[in-house]
């Protein structure tokens, strides 16, 4: 009888944090910098220079914890990483071993049949970032030569370690996107994969169904987007249930994922794993926070994602999934509240409509991220009042929409530029009218014969004539008063 | 003459205009040209930038230009582990033996706002690693009591420099006794400060938790002249303290009455030389006869202090030394084919032997498997050294023991005995495991060589160790110059 086997994931994911100078000195924390400008004697590591501790850095992390539900440690240590790379300037990196700022929290998340899921993390802990590598070759051993750059040396990073309580590559996408929207709202980081801000090493294992005890993991690294995690979670588990199935067993290892082949490959083994000879970092002291100092940071934490999807629901009623595609983004929550402040609560659920349906169908064709919604909060509520005020037909509204998108105009000036508004003079609407009825003998046969769809199409003839502008009320009634008048019933 | 003046006679005399900057300088060149074959103290003298110095403060005391500095006209020697702007910093290794920093330590700024003319960079043992000097990377240091015999280490050419009236006043680092033990081993007087009470922004590092800058100087006043200088707050060094030192007041008729003064017997054990023991018997009668009260006690983890010293300092220049990699600074080999290689070969060809001995056994005592055993170990030992003084600091205001218990032994006599050369700092190396300040000052000669009194307060009672050491040395002056020191005019 074939094994039924589950995955096992935990993730270790890096988040750069979005400070202005960098964690253990003042140089500018920024990217894309022309390379080395952003450095000084302590993030070169030159003789003699000490590191000092960066205050918001530490109040970042602090904030991150409180969002993800962690206890913040009221003594925390820092501790020193041993290992030689060029990219490294001390050759070690100050990190924290044994006394983490945070501890124990959780996300929840929503899996696909609805129920909600909490990961569990174990810790976050705060160091630095290394310098970026450029090799003329393949990778350091095979280049002629390789250059470093060290704006990135020193910027702040928090390492987010989650138990292994992910079951599937899509839970551990659910959870990364969870993890990613409420660190963005936390403002503490841009949290962008492409730019290297979000990193995730991956923990493998898989285990026939029903066990307790873990399988051998494998540790997945060089995943450098969201869409590489979970190739390489199925990878991973694909082949440790392959290995185990044709009786052999996995080793635990380090592996890095390459992503333009689809595949794995080994990095070093257990044998060979890196002793980092962690000692307390005697050039920091130890840090010490007062239940006053976590509460003062707690106040500055604003609402976070399952508060906001909660009132959404409650407060204007919109469906929990209008209200979760809302919410999965820091940018278009905020765009939502501002359009709903202008166009009132009563507009609430139109505009969850636009914004989910319209907005994001235009979004998404246009390959554009949350940062780059085309259309301002307060041309969505104009919108909605020309409307509202029957200046526009809802048909209309799309179009002024699709212009507001292509030419950033307001819709008043769209409208009017483009003779977009309803026609309501029913003197003229009448002469339109009777065009279109003495245009359509044979659709007067069938009115004549009773068919109430021959009405219908005349107005549609008639929208088509006013190129969609004619109040349809009053189209249905000038079409119908025409077809009497032109044939005689009275 | 000039050069045998003391540090406050001298800002008196360039304050008044009796001596200009310039003809000290040139004073002080001059010595220095004269008595360097026989010392060797300097890795560098900075002639150029001290004369160009020595102008602007002239120029500038002539036209009343700011505040005359505690250290105008002062020339000050540096030991070669601080950054010095424009000034090779070598650490006395060949690995930064041209190595020139962009920037100023702390306590060089210090100076210089103090008007000081930095006259060179001192000779040391390499990255401070060391107890005779001889571990420098480019040449030893002579006692200028007998060229024959070391200086003491690390901070060899600092206090060299002092005892051969080459300058008035030097720095030097200090992390198991690198400036008490010279200072004693060449008669003068040396303070290792409150660990956080001097910046060590600047200082490369040998190990961390235990490095602290100090003065040396040939009297107290002197030597608290500098300290006042050098000690405060900085905030680029998170371990320093914050603090600025009471004003320091010495003077009136030398007194320690109702100052409670322990010898700990564990300081007085085998291995010290009678001599040594006889002058510092001499020097608690002595004491005593200035009113202190003397009692015995006891600090019964002496005995492994230096075995913990030996596991947490190799331990944390394991981790300092790292960055010395050829990648960025620094010596790089020529002969590298790949980035391991280069790493090694730089290593291999720039440290020496003392300290490629001290990173592999900091490197062996974090290794996984053994961290426990010795590294852990060895901070609990540091744990029950720090309450060992506790205890007694209640009881007493301040400690005295040898600074050193035996005398400046013969150049070569140990270099091939690195233990015996350890145990020449066992009465110093437990003050650094406590952070606590400590001060040597001369008590006379043992075989013809200076010895070294030490005294050890409580944190922050830096001043008062110099208040104690100014009364016995104006009780008990120690008037005896090196030989270096006498008949030249």
């Amino acid at each position: 009888m074939a094994t039924n086997w589950e995955t096992v994931v935990g993730l270790e994911v890096h988040v750069e944090l979005s400070t202005e100078t960098k964690v253990w000195c003042g140089c500018k924390n920024e990217f894309g910098a022309e390379p080395n400008v952003n450095v000084c004697p302590v993030c070169l590591a030159l003789p003699g220079s000490l590191p000092v501790l960066n205050a918001t850095a530490l109040q970042y992390i602090i904030k991150a914890g409180l969002a993800l539900n962690c206890t913040i440690a009221h003594f925390s240590k820092f501790d020193r990483k041993n290992y030689f790379y060029p990219d490294s300037p001390m050759n070690y990196q100050i990190s924290q071993l044994d006394l983490p700022l945070c501890r124990n929290g959780w996300v929840e998340i929503v899996l696909a049949d609805g129920s909600t899921k909490r990961i569990r993390i174990n810790r976050i802990h705060l160091e630095n970032d290394a310098g970026k590598l450029l090799h003329a070759g393949d990778d350091v051993a095979e280049g002629e030569s390789s250059l470093v750059d060290f704006n990135r040396a020193g910027v702040p990073l928090i390492e987010i370690v989650t138990e292994p309580d992910l079951r599937s590559a899509e839970e551990a996408g659910l959870f990364l996107n969870k993890l990613k929207a409420i660190i963005k709202y936390c403002g503490v980081s841009d949290v962008k994969m492409e730019e290297g801000s979000m990193r995730c090493d991956v923990n493998t294992s898989v285990r026939p169904v029903g066990a307790t005890e873990y399988g051998t993991r494998s540790e997945l690294k060089n995943v450098n987007s969201f869409s590489a995690a979970l190739r390489g979670i199925e990878y991973e588990a694909k082949r440790h249930i392959a290995l185990i199935e044709a009786g052999g067993t996995v080793d635990q290892e380090t592996r890095s994922w390459r992503d333009a082949k689809g595949v794995s490959v080994v990095l070093r083994s257990k044998e060979e794993a890196n002793d980092y000879r962690y000692f307390p970092e005697p050039d920091l002291p130890p840090v010490v926070l007062t239940e006053e100092d976590i509460e003062r940071v707690r106040a500055t934490l604003p609402e976070l994602p399952d508060a906001i999807l909660r009132r959404l629901t409650t407060e204007y009623g919109l469906s929990a999934y209008d209200a979760a595609v809302i919410v999965a983004e820091k940018e278009s929550a905020e765009w939502f509240h501002e359009a709903v402040a202008l166009a009132g609560a009563g507009n609430a659920k139109a505009v969850a409509n636009w914004q989910t349906n319209e907005l994001n169908r235009v979004m998404n064709a246009k390959g554009l991220g949350p940062d780059q919604i085309p259309v301002q909060p307060r041309q969505l509520a104009e919108l909605l009042q020309l409307m509202e005020k029957g200046v526009i037909t809802g048909k209309i509204a799309k179009t002024v929409f699709e212009k507001i998108v292509e030419t950033g105009k307001d819709p008043e000036v769209i409208v009017k530029e483009e003779g977009l508004s309803q026609v309501a003079d029913e003197g003229e609407l009448a002469k339109v009218a009777m065009e279109v009825v003495v245009a359509n003998p044979k659709v007067i046969e069938d009115w004549k014969a009773g068919k109430a769809a021959a009405a219908q199409f005349l107005v549609g003839q008639m929208m088509k004539a006013t190129r969609g502008r004619a109040n349809p009320q009053l189209a249905v009634k000038l079409v119908t008063e025409a077809l009497r008048q032109h044939t005689g019933q009275a | 003459m000039t050069h045998n003046l003391s540090a406050s006679r001298l800002n008196k005399a360039f304050a008044s205009g009796e001596l200009s900057a310039v003809e000290i300088t040139e004073a002080f060149l001059a010595r220095i040209e004269a008595t360097e074959p026989a010392v060797r103290a300097f890795l560098t003298v900075t002639a150029d930038q001290a004369r160009d110095r020595a102008k602007k403060l002239d120029g500038r005391r002539r036209n009343g230009d700011g505040e005359i500095g505690l250290l105008a006209g002062v020339p000050v020697a540096v030991k070669d582990n601080m950054c010095t702007e424009g000034i090779r910093t070598t650490c006395g290794s060949k690995i930064l033996g041209d190595y020139v920093p962009p920037y100023d330590a702390d306590v060089v700024e210090r100076l210089r706002a103090a008007g000081a003319i930095i006259i060179g960079k001192t000779n040391m043992d390499e990255f401070a690693m060391g107890s005779s000097g001889e571990n420098s990377g480019f040449w030893p240091t002579k006692n200028p009591w007998d060229p024959g015999r070391i200086p003491g280490g690390s901070s060899s050419g600092s206090a060299a420099a002092v005892a051969a009236e080459q300058v008035t006043l030097s720095l030097g680092s200090d992390t198991g006794g690198s400036i008490r033990q010279p200072a004693a081993m060449c008669g003068i007087v040396g303070l290792k400060p409150t660990y956080g009470y001097v910046s060590r922004y600047g200082l490369v590092a040998f190990a961390s938790s235990l490095d602290q800058i100090g003065p040396f100087a040939r009297d107290v006043e002197d030597c608290a002249r500098l300290f006042e200088v050098i000690a405060g707050g900085d905030r680029r060094d998170s371990t320093n303290a914050g603090r600025t030192p009471p004003a320091i007041k010495l003077g009136g008729e030398p007194s320690l009455k109702g100052v409670r003064l322990g010898v700990p017997r564990e300081y007085f054990g085998a291995g010290i030389d009678p001599e040594v023991k006889a002058r510092i018997d001499e020097a608690i009668v002595k004491l005593a006869s200035l009113g202190a009260e003397i009692g015995e006690c006891s600090l019964p983890h002496t005995e492994y202090a230096l075995s913990a010293y030996y596991i947490l300092a190799p331990a944390e220049c394991s981790a300092n030394l790292a960055r010395f990699d050829g990648v960025r600074y620094g010596h790089r080999t020529l002969d590298s084919g790949g980035l391991l290689e280069m790493y090694m070969k730089t290593r291999q060809e720039g440290f020496g032997d003392e300290v490629k001995r001290r990173i592999m056994i900091g490197t062996y005592a974090l290794s996984s498997g053994y961290y426990d055993a010795y590294y852990k170990k060895a901070q609990q030992v540091r744990t029950l050294v720090i309450r060992d003084f506790e205890q007694v600091f209640r009881q007493f205001d301040a400690l005295i023991t040898p600074t050193s218990p035996i005398t400046a032994w013969g150049l070569g006599e140990k270099t091939d005995d690195p233990l015996a050369m350890y145990l020449a700092d066992a009465c110093t190396i437990p003050v650094n495991l406590a952070g606590l300040p400590g001060i040597s000052v001369p008590c006379g000669l043992a075989n013809g060589m200076p010895v070294g009194l030490q005294l050890i307060g409580k944190h922050f009672d830096d001043h008062k160790l110099l208040q104690y050491a100014w009364a016995y040395s104006k009780a008990a002056p120690f008037d005896a110059r090196p030989p270096l020191g006498k008949g030249d005019k």
